[in-house]
């Protein structure tokens, strides 16, 4: 080899050029925003970047809506989750004067200036999924609240266990602040509305795949009576569902917790997982066209206590902080596992 | 007694054999292995003589075997490769990306796929250090980090989920033969061929040499260059093979995947015995190394010993085996010296 560094230099970036490629693949943006025809009526969506199924619902929810209430939607957004390339978009948004600005912020405070200027201008700004800091933007659609999250996921176990027996929680890392808050939270909806399940340890699997299998292992060892696990996070529920499907505990021990459909079909299918949850995607995205179009027509001024219609979903209330709450987290089973994608 | 010190090949083979191996390192990993397994198994029976116990036991290290094994060929040639972990995460990722391009693939490809690409990475490592002359604890602590971004870059937020990889695919991640699992024959399979190589071959022994002393290994005439990269190819190309295990174990794939197991691929080699130094060690004593470091994972959660102690045992571990290593070395330098000048 010592005669010939030259080819084996050759091999190694074409090497790197060869993984380079894979990457550099991506979906087609839309730069510069697209012809928007300017109103109150039209709505510009901009997520965090295009080509994520998960923003893909989101924005199918939002035409739903346009449809209902006779405005326009467009999409628009980069190829790269960073702050810096929304900021073109919002710019073109704001300079095109619609009616309202959809925004699912890649940073809380990055987009700041560029949202301000466009509310300036006459651009209602709504954020969701993702917020930026409450004062450059009129409303936020949030998901979900800790409150809710943490019941949903009591409820879903002790429906499964018939609401009796020990349950352990697979969390992710110990230092995590929303998995620590939720676990407090279920602590205290287990303490208050179900006594008979007794919750026998909470371990941390760090969101490792790897080492969530093994501490779903351990778990199922150290606990033989063990009813039900919740993970409230995705790495781990999927990690759990993974070694239970291949353990003589699948369909004996309840897992459920919060995953995304696509990680979890394989185990709804096969019977390892019977419920988990998680907010809907489509109905998020549908709420924050109604509220941007509310705001847009002038039917709420998006203080404290304005109230509006959001077709389907019914009437929503805007809280302190100006922040609509989608309500309680969806719950995917076998029965609708397979209308989603992301 | 003196004679057989200083000249231990008038001891007959067997015998000599015999010493060998009652004076070995992986004899004494070993023994620690055996008397976890058997606590442990005491507290808790399940974990040997249930079938899913046995089972984990034996598939859960088949991943860091690998890993160890390509580690000890580089660790012995006074080098350490960092980007192992980032190149079973790239290489799982891959596995799962060539299962959704290509859904109908006999998955029997994938092994070759990973393996191919793994050494190409592997060939990225060992001309930067063996062509340039740099330490190879810098070169692949920045592949470490490069391979790590390309596949953030690559994969982002997705992942590769259970229902993208074939149920053939996925079998094999539990699947047994005669009560062992697939996974694990894979190990031990390469575990054999490569123990076998660097026991016997021309090749294995100067990868010994050149750890020994690359200087003089050079001056011998030995072809340094090929075989350290070599060595790096053998190492890429098992850490591709381990996350082509790895897709098939866990079924998922995020970008988080192999992170921080360059360490325990490091660990696992220096409980086993190999010198960090190079020149000394075997696979056989890395592949031991490994299971322990997967047991002790597994077995503490069941001694009720809190998760966050484990990673102060695997450090007392990895210290201790230094110290003994050291302490052993040292007497036997003291008792060879007095029995030279005996004679």
């Amino acid at each position: 080899m010592k005669r010939n560094p030259q080819r084996l230099a050759a091999l190694a970036s074409l090497a790197l050029a060869a993984t380079l490629g894979f990457s550099a693949c991506g979906s087609d943006d839309d730069n510069g925003g697209g012809g928007g025809d300017g109103g109150s009526d039209a709505i510009v969506f901009l997520p965090k970047n295009l080509g994520n199924p998960y923003f893909d619902a989101s924005t199918t929810g939002g035409e739903r809506a346009a449809d209902e209430f006779g405005g326009s939607i467009e999409e628009v957004g980069p190829d790269e989750p960073t702050a810096e390339l929304q900021v073109p978009f919002i710019d073109t948004a704001a300079q095109q004067g619609v009616g309202a600005l959809v925004v699912s912020a890649n940073d809380p405070s990055a987009l700041c200036d560029s949202l301000n200027q466009a509310r300036d201008a006459g651009v209602k700004v709504v954020t969701f999924d993702s917020d930026v800091e409450a004062d450059c933007r009129d409303l936020f659609v949030s998901q979900a609240d800790a409150a809710g999250i943490a019941k949903a996921q009591v409820d879903l176990i002790a429906e499964q266990i018939d609401g009796n027996g020990e349950v352990a929680i697979l969390s992710a890392a110990a230092n995590a602040t929303n998995q620590n808050e939720w676990i407090a939270l279920m602590e205290e909806e287990l303490a208050a509305n179900y006594p008979d399940i007794e919750l026998v340890d909470t371990v941390y699997g760090d969101d490792d795949d790897q080492k969530s299998f093994d501490q779903t292992e351990a778990l199922l060892s150290q606990y033989p009576d063990l009813e039900g696990i919740i993970s409230p996070t995705t790495v781990g529920i999927s990690a759990a569902a993974r070694y239970l499907s291949e353990s003589d505990a699948k369909g004996e021990v309840a897992l459920t917790g919060l995953g995304t459909p696509n990680q979890m079909r394989e185990y709804v299918e096969n019977g390892t997982v019977e419920a988990f949850a998680l907010w809907n995607p489509e109905e998020l995205g549908y709420l924050a066209a109604y509220t941007a179009h509310a705001l847009a027509s002038g039917e709420i001024e998006g203080d404290e206590g304005d109230t509006f219609e959001a077709g389907d979903l019914g009437e929503y209330t805007v809280g302190a902080d100006g922040v609509v709450l989608l309500g309680e987290p969806y719950v995917f089973d076998k029965s609708n596992i397979n209308d989603f994608d992301f | 007694m003196t004679e057989v010190l200083v000249h231990p090949s008038e001891l007959p083979t067997r015998n000599r054999a015999l010493a060998t191996v009652l004076r070995s390192r992986e004899l004494a990993v070993g023994l620690v292995l055996v008397a976890l397994v058997a606590v442990t198994t005491i507290v808790s029976p399940s974990f040997l003589f249930d079938g899913e116990g046995w089972r984990n036991l034996l598939v859960t290290p088949s991943i860091l075997i690998l890993l160890a094994i390509g580690q000890t060929a580089v660790i012995v040639t006074r080098n350490v490769d960092l980007s192992v972990g980032s190149t079973l995460g790239l290489t799982a990722y891959l596995t799962g990306q060539v299962f959704i391009a290509y859904p109908s693939l006999p998955y029997p490809i994938v092994f070759f796929i990973g393996l191919a690409f793994g050494g190409m990475l592997g060939v990225v490592n060992g001309v930067l250090v063996a062509v340039f002359k740099v330490p190879a604890l810098v070169i692949t602590l920045g592949t470490l980090y490069i391979f790590r971004g390309i596949f953030l870059q690559w994969a982002g937020k997705d992942r590769v989920y259970a229902s993208d990889l074939p149920d053939s695919f996925l079998a094999l991640g539990n699947g047994q033969v005669l009560t062992i699992p697939v996974l694990t024959v894979g190990a031990l399979v390469v575990l054999a061929v490569v123990g076998y190589y660097a026991h016997t071959a021309r090749g294995g022994r100067e990868l010994y040499a050149i750890g020994s002393d690359p200087d003089a290994a050079r001056l011998y005439g030995l072809a340094v260059n090929r075989r350290v990269i070599g060595a790096f190819i053998l190492c890429g190309a098992l850490a591709g093979l381990a996350g082509v295990f790895y897709a098939a174990r866990y079924g998922t794939v995020s970008s988080g995947a192999g992170r921080n197991m360059e360490l325990e691929a490091v660990a696992a080699a220096v409980i086993g015995g190999v010198a960090i130094f190079g020149g000394s060690g075997t696979v056989w004593g890395a592949a031991i190394g490994a299971v322990l470091l997967e047991t002790i994972g597994r077995a503490l959660p069941r001694l009720g010993i809190d998760d966050f102690w484990q990673r102060a045992v695997v450090g007392a571990l990895i210290i201790g085996a230094v110290v003994l290593d050291r302490l052993l070395t040292l007497r036997q330098e003291r008792t060879l010296a007095a029995a030279r000048e005996e004679s």
